[in-house]
Order: C-alpha cells, then structure tokens, then sequence
C-alpha cells in the first residue's frame, strides 16, 4: 500500500480543526490549554458561528489566545474581561461572545466584574481555567490553590491561617439568578474531553439563545509550575484537585428558560 | 423637543442628551458625585426604546472604563463619565485603550482632591488628564467645556477627533459646569450608525469575521521590544499631527492687553469677570482660553507673551497649566499662578488683586 492510497478522504478519522491556527503554541507541553483551545475552535465552526464570534482573552498564559483559535479577539487587562464582554454582547447581541480566563484573573483581580457579568445574566459564556496557580508569572499561590499545595509564594504550603481558603467560583456562580448554566469538566482524557465539547456547546448555545450567563470551568493541571510530569499532573489533580471541585453541572436551568 | 429649540439644563444632562443625539451606541457608568445625573439622565431618556443605545450601571468605574473598551473595540460609539476619584480607577483601562488605538469618550466632571476629597468644584485633575495618568507614552485628547452648550457640544466633537485619530479623547469638566443650569441648544439628531457602516469604516474593529476576512486582534501587546518600539513610534507620529492640526482655543480681549491670563472651563468664566473689572479701571487684560488641553495652545501663548507685560496661569488647583504656560514662553515674560484649592472657586476680586501686584 502506497502513502497515496492511505491519504484519502474516506481515510479520514481526525484532524487539525480549521479554526485552530498552523502555528507552534507556547503553552507547556501537557498542559491543559492547548485541548481546551481545540475544543472551543471546533465547536465554533460546528456551530457555524466563525464570522459572528467575538472573543475575549485574558492576562495570564492564555493572554495570546488570539494567535491560535482564528476568530476575532479582544485581549483585555488583567480580570476585565466579563466587563468588556458584557458590553460587546449588549452592544452585537447575535454574535458569540466568550471569555477565556485563568483562576488568577478571573478568580482573583477580576473577581468583581465576574460575579457581577454573571450576576447580570449577560448572555455570555465564561470559560474558566483552574489550575491552581499562576502559570505565566512563574507558579505563584492562586485563589484557587488547594489548601496545603505548595507555591513559589506559599513554598511550605497554603495555610488557610497566612493564606485563607481557596475560592470555589463555580459553586458562588450557581448561586446567582442570572447564570443559565454552571458547570465544571476536565480534560485529562478522552472520555472527559468529550463531556467537556459538550458542556461548551451547551453553554453557547444558551447564550445564543439569550438565556442567562453561562461558567464551563475546567480543572486543569499545570504540570510545569506544579513541578511534575504531565502524566503525574493528570493524576495528581485527579486525586486532590477533583475531591475539592467536584465535576459535573452544578446548574443547567437552560432547558426550563 | 424640537430642534434649535433653547432649553435650560444642567451640563451633566447635556452632556445625555448630547450623547443620544449625536448617535452614541452604549453609556457605560458608576454614581459619583458631582456628575450622576449623566447616568441618571440617560436611565430616564431610555434611549434604548429610542435610538438603540446601550445604556448599563456597571458595578465599578474599573468595569465601566473595560466596557467601554470592549466596546469601542467593535467600533462603537460608546463613552462612560465619571468624577476624579472614578477617573482615577479608570487609569489602568485609558492607557490600555491608548495603547490598542481604540475610540471612545471618558467625561470628568472632576471635583477636588487629593483622596476622597470633596465633592465640590476644582482643575486639580489637569496632569492627570494631560500628562498621561496611566502608566506608559500615550496622550489623551482633552476638550475644556466652559458652558453647558459646550457640554453639548464638544460630546460630538471629542466623537469625531476619537474616531478620526483612534484615540480615546476626554471632556474635562467641573463640578462647577456639571451642575450649574444654562440656556442651551442642543445639537441636532443624527441617527446611530448601522452595523454595516461600522464594519466599512471601522476595517479593524472586532466585529467577527464577517464573509471570514482575517480576524481582528485588538490587543496594546508586544513582547518583541523592536516591534514594540515601532508601536510607541507609530502612536508618536500620530500625536505630532494632532498637536499640529487640532490646537483650539478661544482669544477673548487680547489685541491690545498688556497682561493676559491663560485659564480653562469654570476658571475662565472668572477670568472673563475679571477682565471686565480690570479694563473699567484701565488695565487692559485678555483671556486666552485652551479648549484643548491637550493638545496645547503653546504656539499661540508664546506669540501672546511675546505682547504682554505678564501671564497669570488661573487654575483651580494648586498650579499646573502653569508649567505648560512656562514651558510655552520659556523666560521671555514673567508667568505667575494664582488659584484655590479645597473645592473653593476664586472670587474675581483676588484675582485682580493679583493682577494689580503684576502692574506694581
């Protein structure tokens, strides 16, 4: 069999989304952002929403989103970015609008313009990456930083006495009436890839239908500042990160709306 | 209301009805004292039911100023107002707007610091508006309303020079201006451009990729020093042709005055009081008054000082126009400052005392 006869369409089983830019990515390999960054390019064009999204990237290591999923962006300052989204959503409402943020800026700086985007019911979707600790600035102590983990600004580990207590924004998030849909996935294997596609296309959908705000965390690892290999990264955080944030939907009042 | 029709109103409500009438897309703001009916005016307008404008209560001047560039980063019209303290959030969101080239209109209907302060008229905030305020090389457009019909009329024209250069520009007011009730014309209506005209004139705007054109990354990020140098350069340049092409002020009694006073918004309304003073004792004194800010008026002053005997710099702040006055004439004309601070407004009779002591 020649290379000829192999490549060919009905040969087909997987391949680069169109959306995902040809170019070297400069997160860590193993790390959570690349897959999550697939996920979102694919169900973009899925959706057929290419030409009408307008997303927003944070501060932090997702800060060059923009080089790697082909959509229009906006790269906000550090936390703002349920800010800005709120109002490209007002001022376009058919288009899709997404924000893609770190625990550091979304958890912590941008506390305030989360809750109250959410809060608003701002028909936005909020993807939320926690990893537990500042990637970009080199591994320092996050907001969500499990009690106990150690950091380059908590190297002996977090004490809730010197540090208080990590932030569960999920769990806040499905308190407030204007959320549609709070969720929390993962991404460290298939099985949890797939449910992770799926809660990302729920959540732009309802915000395509002008249902509420919508949070799809990810539990992510950073097996780079987390000083592991990515193979242990995915372990570790099955083992400490999951038991304290739970996976699955902590709200879905989509199909009611 | 009709147009051309004269009406009576605070320049905070202008400065609403200013805004739906020359098209505005989105108002994004927080309360604050001395200019919440801005946002209180444009609640009761429901401009929304209107003309379609977005009109939202963010929960913070921080949130305010980001909605705004999330905003003008599709294009849009869109402004916030705030008072010095909510201004000074605002900081961090200018400088990143400046460093994206996005459009947009901040208002500062300030009031006297530093801190807390007081509510209350004052200037103080000019170094902060003109000298940058936030961190790293950018200026700010900067008009000085002295009326409630400037109010009206500069929301357009600080529109028009934002969009022109893609640059945000600032009206900085007073509380003084803020609240004081005028006669005014308010401009005539022009309708909101469609979503069609934003994607034709604004080719960079995140407005998605319609008919999959090459995304739009609106971003003030560079890590590569070389291509970030020519990013300063750029804007730079840009700068240099406004300060050549968009100097304005407003020469009142000049032609035959032996001292001048130079002075902004409310300041130069006293200054005007204080001229009428002066010359009916026979001291003849203009005004030249900046309505840019920045850019600034120096070539005009430095012709003046060239003329006069003196330059008195009235500011209600503890002297900053000054410097740029100073900078403007270098040592050619001795150039002196008088104002007062605390939110307290200077009486036209301290000013001319000293105006008297120049003569002496």
């Amino acid at each position: 069999m020649t290379k000829e006869e192999i490549i060919r369409k009905e040969n087909l089983v997987y391949k680069k989304p169109e959306l995902l830019n040809d170019v070297p990515m400069h997160y860590c390999p193993g790390c959570s952002h690349g897959v999550v960054h697939k996920l979102v390019a694919e169900v973009v064009a899925e959706m057929g929403m290419a030409e009408k999204t307008i997303a927003i990237s944070p501060v932090g290591c997702a800060v060059f989103a923009y080089k790697y999923i082909d959509v229009d962006w906006q790269e906000a300052a550090h936390g703002r970015a349920p800010a800005l989204a709120s109002a490209v959503k007002r001022l376009w409402p058919d288009r899709l609008v997404f924000t893609y943020q770190g625990d550091g800026d979304l958890a912590c700086i941008g506390t305030a313009e989360t809750i109250h985007a959410l809060n608003r019911g701002e028909n936005i979707t909020i993807i939320f990456i926690n990893n537990a600790i500042y990637g970009m600035t080199g591994g320092q102590m996050a907001p969500t930083t499990l009690i106990g983990m150690k950091t380059v600004t908590c190297p002996y580990g977090r004490d809730p006495k010197l540090h208080g207590y990590p932030l569960k924004m999920a769990d806040i998030a499905a308190q407030l009436e204007g959320t549609c849909y709070v969720t929390r996935q993962s991404v460290q294997n298939v099985a949890s890839i797939l449910r992770a596609k799926k809660a990302l296309r729920k959540a732009f959908e309802y915000s395509m239908q002008g249902k509420g705000a919508n949070l799809v965390e990810i539990v992510s690892t950073c097996n780079t500042n987390w000083r592991m290999s990515p193979d242990k990264a995915n372990k570790w955080m099955e083992e400490n990160m999951v038991p304290f944030y739970p996976l699955g939907d902590l709200k879905d009042k989509g199909k009611e709306l | 209301m009709a147009e051309k029709e004269v009406t009576l109103m605070k320049g905070n409500e202008a400065i609403a009805h200013a805004a739906i009438r020359c098209g505005c897309d989105g108002y994004f703001g927080y309360p604050i004292t001395p200019q919440s009916e801005v946002l209180e005016t444009l609640a009761a307008e429901k401009p929304w039911e209107t003309t379609g404008m977005v009109v939202l209560q963010a929960e913070s001047e921080v949130a305010s100023i980001n909605m705004v560039y999330g905003g003008a980063a599709t294009g849009k019209k869109v402004m916030t107002s705030s008072s010095s303290p909510g201004v000074s959030l605002m900081q961090e969101g200018i400088s990143y707007m400046a460093g994206a080239e996005l459009p947009a209109l901040i208002v500062n209907v300030s009031r006297g610091g530093p801190g807390l302060g007081t509510i209350q008229p004052s200037q103080a905030d000019y170094f902060q508006t003109v000298k940058g305020g936030g961190h790293g090389d950018y200026r700010l457009i900067t008009l000085a309303p002295a009326s409630v019909q400037e109010m009206a009329d500069f929301v357009d024209l600080a529109f028009e020079l934002a969009f022109r250069y893609r640059n945000p520009a600032m009206i900085l007011s007073d509380g003084a201006i803020g609240q004081m009730m005028e006669k005014v014309v308010l401009p005539p209506f022009k309708p909101r451009r469609t979503e069609e005209e934003i994607v034709h004139e604004c080719p960079w705007a995140t407005t998605g990729r319609i008919g999959m054109r090459k995304p739009n990354i609106i971003t003030s990020l560079e890590l590569r020093s070389e291509e970030m140098e020519q990013n300063n350069l750029r804007i730079q340049a840009k700068y240099r042709v406004i300060e050549e092409k968009e100097v304005r002020y407003e020469e009142y009694k000049c032609e035959d005055a032996e001292y001048l006073i130079v002075a902004f918004g409310s300041a130069a309304r006293i200054a005007k009081k204080v001229i009428a003073i002066a010359r009916e004792q026979g001291i003849k004194v203009g005004l030249l008054r900046p309505i840019t800010l920045w850019p600034f008026p120096s070539k005009i002053i430095a012709e003046l000082g060239k003329k006069v005997k003196g330059i008195l710099s009235l500011e209600i702040n503890a002297g900053q126009m000054v410097e740029d006055i100073r900078l403007a004439v270098g040592c050619s004309v001795p150039v002196k400052w008088y104002g007062r601070l605390g939110g307290i407004i200077p009486e036209p009779e301290e000013v001319l005392e000293q105006i008297k002591n120049m003569t002496r």
